[in-house]
Parts: structure tokens; C-alpha cells; sequence
């Protein structure tokens, strides 16, 4: 059976177990997100995708569709509060993309573009956060992390490895390394694990590529992350409630 | 009288504080169309003329972040004398390449760089009374004074510049959209 709420005017059908994100999406609806997902089950932690359900604030990602909900998506409060998300997120760590390999190709940048924040407004923190180049193959740059934990949930539930994790409270939390010496070397970590794939901004990088692919060819050069709505569709719809 | 021909051309002044001249690089990428633009706008203090001190303006573009105390005496000038302070490219937007040495020790930088890196040959921290001093860390200028407009890009390119300056002198909002905004 197949029902429907309401999202920014346009009617959105669902299948039960589907969250508003998952039956938005299927629907060709972009709802801007980082933490999220196709392959794992929500998160909700990184907020960029909230949106208001009847009249209240909610994370479009966890929460589960139902029959008749109003939901507000891209209102003026709405994205004046997501830029201001993204502002936070930019002065909070060190956001630097003219020298990021992963410009072009990061959900930060690509939101800031899509949610055209102009200005980080905020005043910056320059935290110091050393990288981490020990492994062969793979550099952990601490300094773009956004704390989606993505790299910590694929390392758990796809590579069985648990490499990453978070430690520290508020604003000393931080993304660690599972090795006695707190090193990526020191781990059984490999460049074809799934947490070296996911990661939405440039903290897991491979080793030798450098600005391999051109300015103008690189994957949100082409369109905005809106545009790419097809590749954050959950495989299969249904399932995903229940995922572990 | 043509009234076209009385119409008071727009100031504009432009620096660079701890950029790299980039940014002006790029603006000179709008080519032949700074024909029209010099039709509606006329520049005070900036490299383009080698004006020294910014009078009165209706537009004040800055290039770079604020390093050192002079580039903080230079920005209140541009402030106090321009009616709208455009900051321009990634330096000016977060403080750039310069702000990375921001979780470094001044001291520790200077002694690596003048003293100990066999590079300068050992000369000393130069301490001429004319070189304005270092800041203990590289701000983007909307710490330090109140900006108008953002422009990001490393540099913007010629048409983000042109379509910024276009829709500013207009009147409108400037909008660059999917293609100009870019922060690298």
C-alpha cells in the first residue's frame, strides 16, 4: 500500500518503514544532508537535513513518513537555518578548499555552493589538528572532519574492523584511530575498505592522486548536488527502517 | 548637455592586504570588458592607479586576510571611506593560505623561517622599525571590520567578477549561482 504526505506543496508517496529523506529522494526530492546515506541507517546527527513536520523541527532522515504529514523543506527559515549549519561546520574546523584534493568532489563545499553561503559569517577556531600520513596508502586529514561518523559505521558494520571512532565531549570531540598508538598504519585498515569510500568531505584521502581530475570536470562541477538526486536514493526502500 | 555625461561615475577602490594579488589578476581576466566598466566607474586607491590613501567611495574591494598591523590600519581606512566593502576570494572570505599558519607559534614560524631553515642564510628575525608587525594569526576581514559583500574563489574567476560587479552597480543583489561560486 502506498500513501502520501504532504512536502513543500507537492504530494510524496511512501511505503511504510520509509523515513521523509527515503521517499523524498525516491521521489526525485532533493533534502540537503551530509551524515546520510543510501547504504546506512540514519544518523541524523549532522541536522543539515531538517525540516518542519507539522509546524515542528525534525531530521527529514530519521524521521518516519506518515500519512498526511505537512512537511516544510526549502522555505527561507528553513535554508537560513541550514546555511547557518554550514557556517559553523566551515569555521569549526579547517576548511581550506583551494588546497583540498577533494574539492569539487566534497558535500560541504557542494552544499555551500547549492545553499549559496557567501561567507563563513562566524569567527573561525584554527583548531590544530595533525594529520595523520603513517598508513601506506591512505592520509587522515583531521582538519575537514565533520564528525558524520560514515568512515566509523562502514569500518563497523561492512569491514567488521572498527578502525574509527569518536572520543571527547562537545566541542573537544574528534574523530581517533583504534590502535594502541592512535596511528592508521598501526590498523588493518586498506584503501578498498568501505570507510576509506565514504567519507563526504576530504579527511580520507588515497595516497598518489593529488588534483588528478581537472577543475570543470570534477563531479559536482557538472551540477549541484541537487542534481544528483539519483545517487542518494536508498537501494532498496522498503529494508532500510530495519537495517542494523 | 547629454545627462548620460553628468552622471557621476562610481568610485571604486581596491587593495590587497595578505593576499597575492590574484584576485586583481583575475578581475584584469574580464579582458575587453573593462572598456564598458570604466564608462560607469572610476578607481581611487589601487594598484590600477598607485593611489596611496583611499578617499571618499561607493565601493571598497578588498583582496587578502588581515595578517599584520598595517594591513588592520589599511582595512579601517577602506571602511571608514567606502559606503559598501566587498571581500574578495578565499583570503579575504577565511583567511586562505595564509591562515594555515594559524595553529603554529608566531615565534616558533619566524625562528624556523630566519634562523634555523638554512634557506635565508641565518640573517635574524628582521626587525626594520618600517615592517609593520605579524599578528599572532591570519583573520579573515569580517573579524575585523563589517563586510558587505562576499565574493569567494581562489581566484573568482573573470565572469564571477564581472557578473558580481555588473549586478552591484545595477542595483541588484549580486547572484553568481551554480558555476561562478566556487571557494577554490
Amino acid at each position: 500500500m502506498t500513501d502520501v504526505f504532504n512536502l513543500d506543496g507537492k504530494e510524496v508517496p511512501f511505503t511504510p518503514g520509509q523515513t521523509v529523506m527515503q521517499a523524498a529522494l525516491t521521489a526525485g526530492v532533493f533534502i540537503p544532508h551530509l551524515c546520510y546515506h543510501p547504504e546506512f541507517k540514519p544518523h541524523g546527527s549532522c541536522k543539515l537535513c531538517t525540516v518542519k513536520v507539522n509546524g515542528r523541527p525534525a531530521t527529514s532522515c530519521t524521521l518516519p513518513a506518515a500519512a498526511g504529514m505537512e512537511v516544510e523543506s526549502n522555505t527561507p527559515e528553513i535554508l537560513d537555518k541550514r546555511r547557518m549549519l554550514l557556517q559553523m561546520l566551515l569555521v569549526e574546523g579547517n576548511h581550506f578548499c583551494p588546497s583540498c584534493e577533494k574539492s569539487g568532489n566534497c558535500k560541504l563545499q557542494a552544499l555551500g555552493y547549492e545553499l549559496e553561503v557567501m561567507t563563513p559569517h562566524f569567527t573561525h577556531f584554527y583548531p590544530d589538528r595533525p594529520v595523520d600520513a603513517s598508513h601506506h596508502d591512505v592520509l587522515l586529514d583531521f582538519n575537514r572532519c565533520i564528525l558524520c561518523e560514515l568512515c566509523i559505521r562502514a569500518s563497523a558494520e561492512v569491514d567488521h574492523k572498527n578502525v574509527f571512532a569518536l572520543s571527547g565531549r562537545g566541542l573537544k570531540k574528534h574523530l581517533i584511530v583504534n590502535a594502541e598508538s592512535g596511528r592508521l598504519a598501526d590498523t588493518d585498515f586498506a584503501l578498498t575498505d568501505k570507510a576509506a569510500q565514504v567519507c563526504p568531505v576530504g579527511v580520507i584521502l588515497p595516497k598518489r592522486v593529488g588534483f588528478a581530475v581537472p577543475i570543470g570536470q570534477r563531479h559536482f562541477d557538472a551540477a549541484p548536488m541537487s542534481g544528483h538526486v539519483a545517487e542518494y536514493v536508498p537501494v532498496a526502500p522498503a529494508d532500510q527502517g530495519e537495517r542494523k | 548637455m547629454n545627462a548620460a555625461a553628468v552622471k557621476p561615475k562610481i568610485r571604486i577602490a581596491t587593495t590587497s592586504l595578505a593576499g597575492c594579488f590574484g584576485c586583481h589578476m583575475s578581475f584584469l581576466d574580464i579582458d575587453e570588458r573593462i572598456l564598458p566598466l570604466l564608462d560607469l566607474v572610476e578607481f581611487d586607491r589601487s594598484p590600477l592607479t598607485d593611489i596611496k590613501h583611499c578617499g571618499p567611495c561607493d565601493v571598497g574591494i578588498i583582496e587578502g586576510g588581515v595578517c599584520n598591523a598595517e594591513n588592520v590600519h589599511v582595512l579601517r581606512e577602506f571602511r571608514k571611506h567606502c559606503k559598501i566593502l566587498v571581500a574578495i576570494g578565499a583570503c579575504a572570505v577565511n583567511g586562505g593560505l595564509p591562515a594555515q599558519r594559524n595553529h603554529l607559534d608566531l615565534r616558533d614560524i619566524l625562528e624556523e623561517v630566519y634562523q634555523t631553515d638554512p634557506g635565508v642564510g641565518h640573517g635574524g628575525i628582521p626587525n626594520d622599525p618600517e615592517l609593520p608587525l605579524p599578528l599572532d594569526q591570519v583573520h579573515p576581514i569580517h573579524e575585523v571590520v563589517k563586510i558587505d559583500y562576499f565574493l569567494p574563489g581562489c581566484p573568482p574567476p573573470g565572469d564571477a567578477i564581472w557578473k558580481f560587479l555588473t549586478d552591484l552597480i545595477a542595483g541588484r543583489t549580486p547572484h553568481l549561482g551554480h558555476g561562478l561560486l566556487h571557494y577554490d
